[in-house]
Protein backbone atom coordinates (compact mmCIF):
# COMPACT_ATOMS: atom_id res chain seq x y z
CA UNK A 1 0.00 0.00 0.00
CA UNK A 2 1.67 3.06 -1.03
CA UNK A 3 1.49 7.22 -0.77
CA UNK A 4 -1.90 7.86 -2.89
CA UNK A 5 -3.56 10.85 -3.13
CA UNK A 6 -6.82 9.10 -3.81
CA UNK A 7 -6.28 7.55 -0.40
CA UNK A 8 -8.12 9.24 2.70
CA UNK A 9 -6.36 8.46 5.16
CA UNK A 10 -7.67 8.14 8.90
CA UNK A 11 -5.73 8.75 12.16
CA UNK A 12 -6.39 7.08 15.48
CA UNK A 13 -9.33 8.18 17.13
CA UNK A 14 -10.63 9.26 14.52
CA UNK A 15 -12.61 8.91 11.75
CA UNK A 16 -13.84 10.32 7.98
CA UNK A 17 -15.60 8.83 4.64
CA UNK A 18 -15.05 8.91 0.85
CA UNK A 19 -16.76 8.09 -2.36
CA UNK A 20 -15.39 5.91 -5.02
CA UNK A 21 -12.98 5.72 -6.98
CA UNK A 22 -10.90 7.44 -3.50
CA UNK A 23 -10.07 4.48 -1.48
CA UNK A 24 -9.86 4.99 2.46
CA UNK A 25 -7.38 3.78 5.38
CA UNK A 26 -6.08 3.52 8.52
CA UNK A 27 -2.56 2.20 9.25
CA UNK A 28 -1.10 0.66 12.61
CA UNK A 29 -4.27 -1.06 14.17
CA UNK A 30 -3.18 -3.23 17.11
CA UNK A 31 -5.68 -3.20 20.10
CA UNK A 32 -7.70 -0.71 18.00
CA UNK A 33 -10.45 -1.97 16.21
CA UNK A 34 -10.81 -0.25 12.02
CA UNK A 35 -15.04 0.00 11.53
CA UNK A 36 -15.86 0.59 8.19
CA UNK A 37 -19.52 1.65 7.59
CA UNK A 38 -20.50 1.01 3.55
CA UNK A 39 -23.03 1.55 1.00
CA UNK A 40 -21.69 -0.28 -2.06
CA UNK A 41 -25.10 1.46 -4.63
CA UNK A 42 -24.13 4.71 -3.60
CA UNK A 43 -20.23 3.96 -3.64
CA UNK A 44 -19.65 5.64 -0.39
CA UNK A 45 -17.66 4.63 2.72
CA UNK A 46 -16.54 5.48 6.23
CA UNK A 47 -14.10 4.81 8.66
CA UNK A 48 -13.20 4.91 12.25
CA UNK A 49 -10.30 4.32 14.10
CA UNK A 50 -11.41 3.51 17.73
CA UNK A 51 -9.34 2.76 20.85
CA UNK A 52 -11.45 2.19 23.37
CA UNK A 53 -14.49 0.28 24.12
CA UNK A 54 -16.79 2.72 26.01
CA UNK A 55 -17.00 6.73 26.59
CA UNK A 56 -17.71 5.74 29.86
CA UNK A 57 -14.22 5.29 30.63
CA UNK A 58 -13.84 9.23 29.64
CA UNK A 59 -12.51 10.44 32.65
CA UNK A 60 -12.56 14.15 31.33
CA UNK A 61 -14.35 15.99 28.22
CA UNK A 62 -11.96 14.25 25.83
CA UNK A 63 -13.08 15.43 21.87
CA UNK A 64 -13.28 12.75 19.54
CA UNK A 65 -16.02 10.92 19.22
CA UNK A 66 -14.06 8.00 17.02
CA UNK A 67 -12.00 7.39 20.56
CA UNK A 68 -14.80 5.32 21.79
CA UNK A 69 -17.01 2.25 20.63
CA UNK A 70 -20.14 3.22 21.54
CA UNK A 71 -19.85 7.01 20.27
CA UNK A 72 -18.06 6.14 16.99
CA UNK A 73 -20.61 4.47 15.33
CA UNK A 74 -23.35 6.44 15.82
CA UNK A 75 -21.29 9.21 14.84
CA UNK A 76 -20.43 7.67 11.81
CA UNK A 77 -23.58 6.52 10.57
CA UNK A 78 -24.42 10.16 11.03
CA UNK A 79 -21.75 11.62 8.95
CA UNK A 80 -22.50 9.09 6.21
CA UNK A 81 -26.20 10.31 6.85
CA UNK A 82 -25.16 13.61 6.18
CA UNK A 83 -23.75 12.66 2.84
CA UNK A 84 -27.11 11.34 1.52
CA UNK A 85 -26.73 7.59 2.78
CA UNK A 86 -30.05 5.80 4.29
CA UNK A 87 -28.91 4.25 7.44
CA UNK A 88 -30.61 1.08 6.42
CA UNK A 89 -28.54 0.62 3.46
CA UNK A 90 -25.47 0.49 5.47
CA UNK A 91 -23.41 -2.96 6.10
CA UNK A 92 -19.73 -3.43 7.78
CA UNK A 93 -16.54 -4.79 7.79
CA UNK A 94 -14.12 -4.58 10.90
CA UNK A 95 -10.44 -5.55 11.26
CA UNK A 96 -7.93 -4.99 14.65
CA UNK A 97 -8.52 -5.83 18.37
CA UNK A 98 -5.46 -7.87 18.54
CA UNK A 99 -3.67 -8.72 21.88
CA UNK A 100 -0.04 -7.04 20.73
CA UNK A 101 1.29 -7.70 24.72
CA UNK A 102 0.30 -10.61 26.96
CA UNK A 103 1.92 -9.70 30.31
CA UNK A 104 -0.54 -9.16 33.22
CA UNK A 105 -0.89 -6.74 35.11
CA UNK A 106 -3.31 -4.76 37.38
CA UNK A 107 -5.60 -2.91 34.72
CA UNK A 108 -7.33 -4.79 31.87
CA UNK A 109 -5.36 -3.07 29.25
CA UNK A 110 -3.76 -6.24 27.61
CA UNK A 111 -7.28 -7.53 26.97
CA UNK A 112 -8.47 -4.30 25.54
CA UNK A 113 -8.47 -5.48 21.79
CA UNK A 114 -11.11 -8.50 22.27
CA UNK A 115 -12.91 -5.89 24.23
CA UNK A 116 -13.02 -3.28 21.38
CA UNK A 117 -14.25 -6.18 19.48
CA UNK A 118 -16.80 -6.74 21.51
CA UNK A 119 -18.08 -3.12 22.51
CA UNK A 120 -17.94 -2.72 18.00
CA UNK A 121 -19.94 -5.15 17.46
CA UNK A 122 -22.64 -4.77 20.14
CA UNK A 123 -23.13 -1.28 18.60
CA UNK A 124 -23.51 -2.38 15.13
CA UNK A 125 -26.41 -4.79 16.63
CA UNK A 126 -27.82 -1.64 17.93
CA UNK A 127 -28.06 0.00 14.79
CA UNK A 128 -28.75 -3.17 13.29
CA UNK A 129 -25.66 -2.86 10.84
CA UNK A 130 -25.25 -6.43 9.09
CA UNK A 131 -21.39 -7.09 9.73
CA UNK A 132 -20.48 -8.78 6.65
CA UNK A 133 -17.09 -9.94 7.49
CA UNK A 134 -14.08 -9.36 10.09
CA UNK A 135 -10.61 -10.02 10.45
CA UNK A 136 -9.79 -9.71 14.37
CA UNK A 137 -8.09 -10.94 17.26
CA UNK A 138 -4.59 -12.66 16.84
CA UNK A 139 -1.38 -11.05 17.76
CA UNK A 140 -0.30 -8.73 14.69
CA UNK A 141 -0.84 -5.16 14.18
CA UNK A 142 -2.76 -4.51 10.66
CA UNK A 143 -3.20 -1.69 8.28
CA UNK A 144 -6.55 -1.87 6.67
CA UNK A 145 -7.53 -0.04 3.50
CA UNK A 146 -10.87 -0.26 1.98
CA UNK A 147 -12.46 0.29 -1.83
CA UNK A 148 -16.14 1.86 -2.00
CA UNK A 149 -16.32 0.36 -5.45
CA UNK A 150 -15.93 -2.90 -4.68
CA UNK A 151 -16.66 -3.80 -1.02
CA UNK A 152 -13.23 -5.01 -0.39
CA UNK A 153 -11.56 -4.36 2.56
CA UNK A 154 -7.53 -5.41 2.46
CA UNK A 155 -6.13 -6.55 5.27
CA UNK A 156 -1.84 -5.63 5.85
CA UNK A 157 0.03 -7.37 8.48
CA UNK A 158 3.88 -7.43 8.86
CA UNK A 159 4.51 -11.12 8.72
CA UNK A 160 1.62 -12.40 6.90
CA UNK A 161 1.12 -10.19 3.91
CA UNK A 162 -2.20 -8.86 2.73
CA UNK A 163 -5.37 -10.77 2.65
CA UNK A 164 -8.68 -9.47 1.46
CA UNK A 165 -11.85 -9.75 3.43
CA UNK B 1 -6.10 18.20 30.87
CA UNK B 2 -3.34 18.07 29.12
CA UNK B 3 -2.65 20.31 25.77
CA UNK B 4 -0.05 22.14 23.79
CA UNK B 5 0.15 25.10 25.90
CA UNK B 6 0.95 22.75 29.27
CA UNK B 7 4.27 23.16 29.89
CA UNK B 8 6.23 25.94 30.58
CA UNK B 9 9.70 26.50 29.42
CA UNK B 10 10.99 25.06 32.66
CA UNK B 11 8.83 22.65 32.90
CA UNK B 12 9.99 20.92 29.45
CA UNK B 13 13.72 22.44 30.72
CA UNK B 14 13.10 19.40 33.99
CA UNK B 15 11.75 16.82 31.96
CA UNK B 16 14.70 17.06 29.37
CA UNK B 17 16.89 16.81 32.20
CA UNK B 18 14.45 13.43 33.07
CA UNK B 19 15.28 11.99 29.86
CA UNK B 20 18.69 12.62 29.63
CA UNK B 21 19.71 11.23 33.10
CA UNK B 22 17.48 8.10 32.67
CA UNK B 23 18.25 7.48 28.62
CA UNK B 24 22.32 8.53 29.65
CA UNK B 25 22.23 5.79 32.04
CA UNK B 26 19.91 3.09 29.90
CA UNK B 27 22.88 4.00 26.90
CA UNK B 28 25.80 3.27 28.96
CA UNK B 29 24.30 -0.22 29.94
CA UNK B 30 23.25 -0.78 26.41
CA UNK B 31 26.72 0.17 25.12
CA UNK B 32 28.40 -2.37 27.84
CA UNK B 33 26.08 -5.11 27.28
CA UNK B 34 26.27 -4.92 23.50
CA UNK B 35 30.09 -3.23 23.24
CA UNK B 36 29.70 -0.28 20.98
CA UNK B 37 29.96 3.37 21.89
CA UNK B 38 27.04 4.68 21.85
CA UNK B 39 25.78 8.35 22.28
CA UNK B 40 22.47 10.44 22.46
CA UNK B 41 21.31 12.91 21.14
CA UNK B 42 20.05 15.84 23.51
CA UNK B 43 16.06 14.50 24.98
CA UNK B 44 13.00 15.82 23.13
CA UNK B 45 10.07 16.69 25.57
CA UNK B 46 7.12 17.53 23.38
CA UNK B 47 3.51 17.36 24.06
CA UNK B 48 1.89 15.37 21.04
CA UNK B 49 -1.60 14.71 19.60
CA UNK B 50 -2.15 10.85 19.38
CA UNK B 51 -1.23 10.51 15.48
CA UNK B 52 1.67 12.93 16.25
CA UNK B 53 3.04 10.45 18.57
CA UNK B 54 2.11 7.57 15.33
CA UNK B 55 4.47 9.58 13.30
CA UNK B 56 7.83 9.69 15.70
CA UNK B 57 9.42 6.21 14.26
CA UNK B 58 8.52 6.81 10.79
CA UNK B 59 4.92 6.37 10.26
CA UNK B 60 1.99 4.01 12.14
CA UNK B 61 3.09 1.14 9.01
CA UNK B 62 6.93 1.05 10.26
CA UNK B 63 8.12 -2.33 11.10
CA UNK B 64 10.42 -2.20 14.86
CA UNK B 65 11.25 -4.18 17.23
CA UNK B 66 9.82 -2.68 20.68
CA UNK B 67 10.05 -3.52 24.18
CA UNK B 68 7.55 -1.74 26.37
CA UNK B 69 6.82 -2.26 29.70
CA UNK B 70 4.06 -0.35 32.56
CA UNK B 71 5.43 1.72 34.98
CA UNK B 72 3.42 1.22 38.69
CA UNK B 73 4.47 2.72 42.30
CA UNK B 74 4.82 6.07 42.97
CA UNK B 75 5.21 6.79 38.58
CA UNK B 76 2.96 5.53 36.76
CA UNK B 77 3.02 5.33 32.97
CA UNK B 78 4.86 3.57 29.83
CA UNK B 79 8.17 2.94 28.70
CA UNK B 80 9.02 1.79 25.25
CA UNK B 81 12.84 0.77 23.77
CA UNK B 82 12.04 1.05 19.85
CA UNK B 83 14.73 -0.11 17.50
CA UNK B 84 14.85 -0.84 13.82
CA UNK B 85 14.17 -4.68 13.27
CA UNK B 86 17.52 -5.06 11.42
CA UNK B 87 19.06 -3.44 14.90
CA UNK B 88 17.42 -5.50 17.04
CA UNK B 89 18.62 -8.76 14.76
CA UNK B 90 22.07 -7.47 15.30
CA UNK B 91 21.74 -6.99 19.02
CA UNK B 92 20.57 -10.32 19.72
CA UNK B 93 23.22 -11.88 17.46
CA UNK B 94 25.67 -10.21 19.64
CA UNK B 95 24.46 -11.20 22.95
CA UNK B 96 23.58 -15.01 21.73
CA UNK B 97 26.49 -15.67 19.92
CA UNK B 98 24.92 -17.13 17.80
CA UNK B 99 24.44 -15.74 13.71
CA UNK B 100 21.34 -17.14 12.50
CA UNK B 101 18.92 -14.69 14.96
CA UNK B 102 16.63 -12.46 13.26
CA UNK B 103 13.88 -10.75 13.61
CA UNK B 104 12.84 -9.95 9.85
CA UNK B 105 10.49 -13.15 9.74
CA UNK B 106 8.60 -15.55 12.54
CA UNK B 107 9.12 -17.72 14.13
CA UNK B 108 11.11 -15.71 16.30
CA UNK B 109 13.19 -18.39 18.52
CA UNK B 110 12.66 -18.54 22.26
CA UNK B 111 16.28 -17.74 23.11
CA UNK B 112 16.32 -14.50 21.10
CA UNK B 113 13.20 -13.11 22.33
CA UNK B 114 14.38 -13.32 25.95
CA UNK B 115 17.90 -12.31 25.10
CA UNK B 116 15.95 -9.15 23.58
CA UNK B 117 13.85 -9.36 26.20
CA UNK B 118 16.69 -9.39 28.64
CA UNK B 119 18.13 -6.57 27.09
CA UNK B 120 14.90 -4.34 27.66
CA UNK B 121 15.07 -5.29 31.26
CA UNK B 122 18.23 -4.34 31.75
CA UNK B 123 18.18 -0.94 29.45
CA UNK B 124 14.70 -0.15 30.91
CA UNK B 125 15.90 -1.02 34.31
CA UNK B 126 19.00 1.52 34.28
CA UNK B 127 16.33 4.43 32.77
CA UNK B 128 14.55 3.74 35.89
CA UNK B 129 16.63 3.31 38.64
CA UNK B 130 18.36 6.85 37.23
CA UNK B 131 14.73 8.34 37.46
CA UNK B 132 14.05 6.57 40.88
CA UNK B 133 17.48 8.44 42.10
CA UNK B 134 16.75 11.66 40.98
CA UNK B 135 13.24 12.03 41.98
CA UNK B 136 13.95 9.91 44.90
CA UNK B 137 10.53 7.70 44.55
CA UNK B 138 9.60 4.34 44.16
CA UNK B 139 9.36 3.33 40.40
CA UNK B 140 8.30 -0.03 39.86
CA UNK B 141 8.42 -1.52 35.98
CA UNK B 142 6.06 -4.36 35.01
CA UNK B 143 8.64 -7.37 33.21
CA UNK B 144 9.00 -6.40 30.03
CA UNK B 145 7.24 -7.52 26.64
CA UNK B 146 8.43 -7.60 23.73
CA UNK B 147 6.78 -6.83 20.20
CA UNK B 148 7.77 -7.26 16.96
CA UNK B 149 5.34 -5.39 14.71
CA UNK B 150 3.95 -1.73 13.20
CA UNK B 151 5.41 1.48 15.43
CA UNK B 152 1.56 2.48 15.29
CA UNK B 153 0.36 -1.15 16.74
CA UNK B 154 2.66 -1.10 19.24
CA UNK B 155 3.18 2.35 20.82
CA UNK B 156 -1.17 2.55 20.78
CA UNK B 157 -0.90 0.68 24.43
CA UNK B 158 1.46 3.81 25.42
CA UNK B 159 -1.82 5.68 24.76
CA UNK B 160 -4.66 3.92 26.01
CA UNK B 161 -4.42 5.16 29.55
CA UNK B 162 -3.90 8.93 28.89
CA UNK B 163 -6.63 8.96 26.12
CA UNK B 164 -8.97 8.26 28.52
CA UNK B 165 -9.03 12.02 29.97
CA UNK B 166 -7.22 13.54 27.08
CA UNK B 167 -6.48 14.04 23.30
CA UNK B 168 -2.61 15.03 23.55
CA UNK B 169 0.43 12.88 25.18
CA UNK B 170 3.66 14.31 26.79
CA UNK B 171 6.53 12.23 25.45
CA UNK B 172 10.19 12.25 26.81
CA UNK B 173 12.00 10.77 23.16
CA UNK B 174 15.42 10.40 23.37
CA UNK B 175 17.54 9.34 20.77
CA UNK B 176 21.06 6.94 20.91
CA UNK B 177 22.79 6.38 18.23
CA UNK B 178 26.77 4.75 17.41
CA UNK B 179 28.90 7.65 18.15
CA UNK B 180 31.59 6.43 15.08
CA UNK B 181 28.98 5.41 12.75
CA UNK B 182 29.98 8.62 9.75
CA UNK B 183 29.50 6.16 7.15
CA UNK B 184 26.45 7.93 5.37
CA UNK B 185 25.16 5.14 2.90
CA UNK B 186 25.29 2.66 6.32
CA UNK B 187 22.59 3.29 8.65
CA UNK B 188 23.73 3.82 12.08
CA UNK B 189 22.20 2.14 15.30
CA UNK B 190 19.06 4.03 15.83
CA UNK B 191 16.74 3.50 18.94
CA UNK B 192 14.72 5.84 20.57
CA UNK B 193 13.36 5.94 24.25
CA UNK B 194 9.70 6.70 24.86
CA UNK B 195 8.59 7.73 28.47
CA UNK B 196 5.68 8.52 29.05
CA UNK B 197 4.21 9.65 32.25
CA UNK B 198 0.81 9.55 33.01
CA UNK B 199 -1.67 12.42 33.19
CA UNK B 200 -1.35 12.67 37.36
CA UNK B 201 2.58 11.26 37.11
CA UNK B 202 4.22 14.10 34.71
CA UNK B 203 2.91 16.71 37.36
CA UNK B 204 4.08 14.36 40.35
CA UNK B 205 7.88 14.76 38.57
CA UNK B 206 7.56 18.12 38.38
CA UNK B 207 5.91 18.89 41.91
CA UNK B 208 9.20 16.71 42.89
CA UNK B 209 11.67 18.71 41.07
CA UNK B 210 10.27 22.13 42.78
CA UNK B 211 8.33 23.67 39.31
CA UNK B 212 4.75 24.12 39.85
CA UNK B 213 2.31 23.06 37.35
CA UNK B 214 -0.73 24.67 36.09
Amino acid sequence: MKTDENVVKVGIADMSYCKAPKKIRTSGLGSCVGVVLYDLSKQIAGLAHVMLPDSNLAKGKTMHKAKFADTAIVTLIRLLESKGVSQKQLKAKIAGGAQMFTFHTKNDHMRIGPRNVEAVKKALQRYAIPLVSEDVGGTSGRTIEFNPETGILLVRTVNKGMKEI
Amino acid sequence: MVNKETLNQTALDVLKEVGNIGAGNAATALSKLVKKRLQMKVPSVQVVTFNEMMEMVGGPDESVAAIFLQIEGDLKGNMFFVLPIEQASLFVRQLTGSVKFSFQEPPYSDIALSAFQEMGNIVAGSYLSALSDLLQIQVVPTVPDVGIDMFGAIISYGLLEISKESDYAIVIDTEIIESYSNHQSESPIKGHFFLMPDTDSYRYILTKLGVATK
